[in-house]
């Protein structure tokens, strides 16, 4: 399974969301990839799960990726809620 | 040693009840910080003002608190962070997040050296009475102890 957090420039927001999923990958045991990617280039890169600010929306609407869009980068219980159930769904399928 | 956020945010790169008519002047405020302690150049603050003009808003990463940054190419002499509290909040256009009175900003010197203070900024930001202390403090002394006393290393190694 491969995780892109996505922001502008690839090393801050995205940087601080992929420290945030990497934590909820280990409290669940589970094993992912994470990658911080930047709005310059991550258009043709593959990625099985996308996390964005909510204010990138305009930028996924493509994608075939499954997008969690977060409000509060930094509320982990909203990261949480948003994206436990994705992976979740992504193991069992 | 890795730097972390305590050795970034001190005495000198914090700046409290500052008054800003825009979030361009909010975040200058933050940049001329850098400036200041010769971390960055003129060109980085403008830069980090392109960022939000040409990116959107989404750098303002939780209700009142924007994380503002450019390029390393852009004029970064070294590491550096710098934060600017507001009197009046200032609209940045984040329909999830604003209005901003927190501008924090940092300078990275590639994409990898940050992690360690990132990653403390991090377990600061997620801490709700570190930041409503941070918002209430009388002081910059008192702000540079909070920052140091609840940025404790995480556990999250960012190499996994």
């Amino acid at each position: 399974m491969k995780i892109a957090t996505l922001c502008g420039m690839g090393f801050g927001t995205s940087m601080m969301l992929k420290l945030f999923i990497l934590e909820i990958l280990k409290d669940l045991n589970m094993k992912a990839e994470v990658v911080p990617w930047d709005l310059g280039t991550f258009k043709g890169q593959q990625a099985d799960i996308i996390v964005a600010p909510m204010d990138m929306e305009m930028h996924l609407r493509s994608t075939s990726a499954k997008v969690v869009l977060i409000r509060n980068l930094v509320d982990k219980q909203e990261l949480r809620s948003k994206l436990v159930p994705v992976l979740e769904a992504y193991q069992g399928s | 040693m890795a730097v972390g956020l305590g050795d970034l945010l001190t005495e000198k790169t914090i700046k409290l009840n500052a008054q800003a008519a825009d979030w361009r002047e909010s975040v200058r405020l933050a940049g001329e910080l850098l400036v200041a302690v010769n971390a960055v150049s003129p060109s980085y603050v403008e830069g980090m003002i392109r960022v939000v003009e040409e990116l959107g808003p989404y750098m303002v990463v939780a209700p009142g608190i924007a994380l503002a940054h450019a390029r390393p190419e852009d004029g970064v002499q070294r590491m550096c962070m710098s934060l600017v509290r507001l009197v009046s909040p200032v609209e940045f256009g984040s329909r999830a997040n604003d209005p901003v009175d927190l501008v924090f900003a940092f300078g990275a010197e590639d994409k990898q050296g940050h992690i360690q203070a990132l990653q403390e900024l991090a377990v600061f930001l997620q801490n709700e009475d570190a930041v409503t202390a941070l918002r209430q403090c009388d002081s910059v002394q008192e702000a540079v102890q909070l920052i140091r006393d609840y940025s404790r290393k995480g556990e999250v190694d960012p190499t996994d």
